[in-house]
Order: structure tokens, then sequence, then C-alpha cells
């Protein structure tokens, strides 16, 4: 069980390795758009948990 | 004797032409049919009933729209040789990858449930029990994907994309006005007037239009397909194929609900199915059995999408050419996802209700980053060489991109909050 976990966190790591820089050239517009796709993220969660605490209050 | 030489000569090539697509021609129709789901089903119904043949030219504009974005994924596979999870971990790093593989997952497993909803209650107009349905479907797709081939996957699933045409002879069997047709639908109007009801109807028609798990299929499809750049114009032509085809099926369906359940409430098509059968008896039994064959579509390409995009990102064999044997994940994580879904609809006061509802609000945390990413991956020239995307290209898929992450965020919004259009 120990060995198979450890197996999986390693295979995360591996993955992690590979692709911990990104093929993309980052350029202004590329970061710019990257910002925004954040700030989306972060506010679409934030919409979902306060529709979550408003359901649960209620 | 010229005239004849030069006909044999069209004819000849015309023949080649079409034996070549033949050999091509897949993923495009079969992703874009398939995008006509369970849930897209509903979605076209309760539009037909709701505004009658009003609002065909709108669904006739998806053409396009489902056609540029598609298109993409076509070129970005057939020259990376990269799924889309695996461009994007490759193409924006660890962070952004890990965010779309998970959220596929999720989205890809919850749409999964309502085609199994949609399944089964399609089948329970004929009496079929959901147990028997949901067992019979997971037997099925496992036969289905386990004979080893990419091509005979492909093909039947072409087969089930033919059924999917089983509402176009519904719709004559309802005998509908073509005069009203064309008046009504084919002249671009909003039906009583632009309000917050007609507009959640328009987004929900974009919304069923491009789901996220379609990026992800074709683009990988076209890679186990082992297509190729010199193969990117008959690429084009399938996934054109299959736009307009998928919105032939949504027209003759919005026919069918607009003909004879003018002013009902559509809450699903088994509804509509169930309704349609009280009057026009076949039309409803091809109601239902349309509503079968696209969910067992989706089912087919959604379990697809997220095995093919495991099996990218884990070093996995990921192919259907490959056996059981051979990619033992691959067909574990497709077995997982299909058979764990299955389960669920089959647990009493599982909430069902509440899964629909929020796969559209999930759905909009993945779609808008992953059509960002399919054009910045696009303008990718050092990779994507002669066939990035042109300033023309850009312009029109950006505009398109734009408007689906508008709308389908809007969307979203609305069934998180849905007095938000009134």
């Amino acid at each position: 069980m120990l060995r198979s976990i450890k197996g999986l966190v390693g295979k995360f790591r591996s993955i992690n390795a590979r692709y911990h820089t990104p093929r993309i050239a980052m350029s202004p517009l590329v970061r710019a758009a990257l910002m925004v796709l954040r700030v989306y993220l972060l506010l679409l969660v934030l919409l979902m948990v306060y529709k979550f605490a408003t359901v649960v209050a209620a | 004797m010229n005239f004849f030489a030069k006909l044999y000569y069209r004819l000849r090539k015309a023949a080649k032409a079409i034996q070549l697509y033949l050999v091509i021609a897949g993923p495009g129709i079969v992703v874009m049919v398939a995008d006509n789901d369970a849930g897209g089903i509903t979605t076209y119904a309760a539009t037909g009933a709701k505004y009658g043949y009003n609002l065909i030219w709108f669904l006739l504009l998806l053409i396009p729209v489902a056609y540029y974005v598609q298109e993409m994924t076509v070129r970005l596979g057939a020259v990376t040789k990269r799924g889309h999870a695996e461009a994007i971990f490759s193409g924006f790093g660890a962070f952004w990858g890990w965010f779309s593989l998970i959220d596929l997952m999720i989205v890809d497993w919850m749409t999964l449930v309502t085609e199994f909803i949609g399944m089964t209650s399609a089948l329970e107009i004929f009496g079929i029990p959901p147990w028997l349905t949901t067992v019979g479907v997971i037997l099925l797709l496992g036969t289905i994907v386990l004979n080893g081939r990419y091509w005979t996957w492909e093909k039947i699933a072409l087969l089930f994309c033919a059924l999917n045409l089983v509402y176009i002879p519904g719709a004559f069997m309802v005998h509908p006005s073509v005069h009203d047709i064309l008046h009504q639908g084919f002249v671009p109007n909003f039906p009583g007037g632009f309000d917050g009801q007609l507009f959640f109807f328009l987004m929900a028609n974009i919304g069923t239009t491009i789901a996220p798990w379609m990026l992800f299929f074709q683009q990988s499809a076209v890679v186990d397909k082992g297509m190729l750049e010199k193969d990117i114009p008959w690429g084009r032509f399938d996934t054109w194929l299959g736009s307009v085809l998928t919105i032939v099926v949504a027209v003759f369906i919005v026919v069918v609900t607009g003909t004879v359940l003018r002013g009902v409430d559509i809450e699903s098509a088994a509804q509509a199915s169930a309704q349609l059968q009280e009057t026009h008896h076949w039309v409803g039994t091809f109601m239902a059995i349309g509503l079968f064959d696209a969910g067992l579509l989706g089912a087919i390409c959604i379990s697809l999408a997220s095995s093919w995009a495991f099996g990218e990102i884990f070093g996995w064999a990921h192919s259907l050419n490959t056996n059981i044997k051979e990619a033992p994940w691959f067909y574990a994580s497709y077995f997982l996802t299909l058979v764990s879904a299955g389960a669920v609809v089959l647990i009493p006061g599982a909430p069902l209700v509440l899964i629909t509802l929020f796969v559209q609000v999930v759905a909009v945390t993945l779609l808008p980053a992953a059509l960002v990413f399919l054009i910045l991956l696009l303008n990718d020239r050092e990779h994507m060489g002669e066939y990035a995307n042109s300033p023309l290209q850009n312009l029109i898929g950006g505009s398109i991109v734009l408007v689906i992450i508008v709308l389908s965020t809007l969307y979203g919004m609305s069934v998180l909050f849905p007095s938000l259009f009134g």
C-alpha cells in the first residue's frame, strides 16, 4: 500500500518536472490572457462559495 | 467522345475523393453528432415547445460557431500529435495542466451521469428498467472499445450517428407547415421580444453546442486515428459536415416539438417523447429512440475523452488500437468512469437533478480556459508553422470564443442564480 502511494507520488513529481517549463513563449499577450483567466476563475469560485453559503444558511 | 471522356474522368475523380474521405471521416462527425447528447435533445425539444419555429435561424448560426472551434482542434492534433490535455500541460505548465485535467474529469463524469439519466428515462418509456439499461449500455460500450481497433470503434460510432437522424422522418410525420417554418424560422426574430427567458434559451442552445469534452475528444481522436498535416483539409470537411448534421438534427427536433407540443413546458426529452406518443405514437417512439441514441453517443465519446487525457499525461498506452493487456490503465479508467456514472443513476434518492444543474456550472470553469488555451496554442508559430492561425482565423475564432465564454458564463450564472434574468 505504502509502496503504491510512494509510486503515485513519484509519478506526480515526474509529471510536474516534465512540464515544469511552459513551452509557449510567455509574451505580454499570453501573460495577460492567463492573468485574466486566473481572475475569471477566482471570481467564479467566489460566486460558487457565496451560493453554497447562502444555500446552507437558508 | 470528348464530353464522355471528361465526364468519366470527373466521376473517377469524385469517386476517389469520396473513397479518401471515407478513410478520413470520423472524428468530426462523431464529436458533432455526439454533441446532440441527452441534455442537448432536451434543450432543443424545450426550445421548439416554447418558441415554435422562431429560433431556427439562431440554430443555423451555430453551424459556423461549432465548426470554427472544432476545426482548430483538428489542426492542433494533426500537427502536434498531442491531445488537448497534453498540449495544455506542455504549452502552459503543470499548474494549468492539472487544473484542466481534474476539471475535465469532474465535468466528464457529471455529464456522463446526465447521459445515463437520458438513456434510462428513454428506455423506461418502453418498459425497460433502469438497471437493465445501465448494465446493457456498459456491456455494449465495453464490447465496442475492447475490440482493439480504432477503426472498428469509429465505424460503430458512425452507425449510432446515423441513428441520430431518426428525428428527420419524425418531423415529416407531424406534417408541419413548410410556409410557417420558412417565414417564422428563417427570418431572424425574437419571439415575444428580447426578455430574460428568451436570453436563457439562447444561452442554453449555445451552451449545448460547444462543450468542454468536445475539444479534448476531437483532438485526441485525431491523434489516435493517426491523422497527418496532409489530412487536415479532409478533417476540416469532416468537421464541417458534422456541424451541419448536428444542427440539422436540432432543427428537426425543434420542428417536431414546435408543431405538436407548442406551449407545453418541457422539462426533459423523455417527457416530450411520452407526450408525443399520446398523439403521434411513432413520432414519440422515434423521439425516445433518438434520446437513447443521443445518450449512448455522448457516453461513447465522453468516457473516452477522459481516458485519453489521463493516458496522455500519465504516460500510459492510450490508444483504441491497443488491447486491454497492452493498455490496462487506459481501459481501467474508461470502465471506472463508465461504471461509476451508471451506478449513480441507480442509487435511490441520488441527487440527479442537482448533478444535472451543477454540470452546467462546472463546465463554465473549464470551457473558457480550454478555449483560451486553444487560441493561444494555435498562435504558437514555432510549433504550428504554416498551420498556425492567420489574422482572419484569429479574428473569427477569437470573436466566437469570446461570445461563447460570455454566454456560457451567463448561462452557468443563471443556473446558480435562477432569478438573474427574470
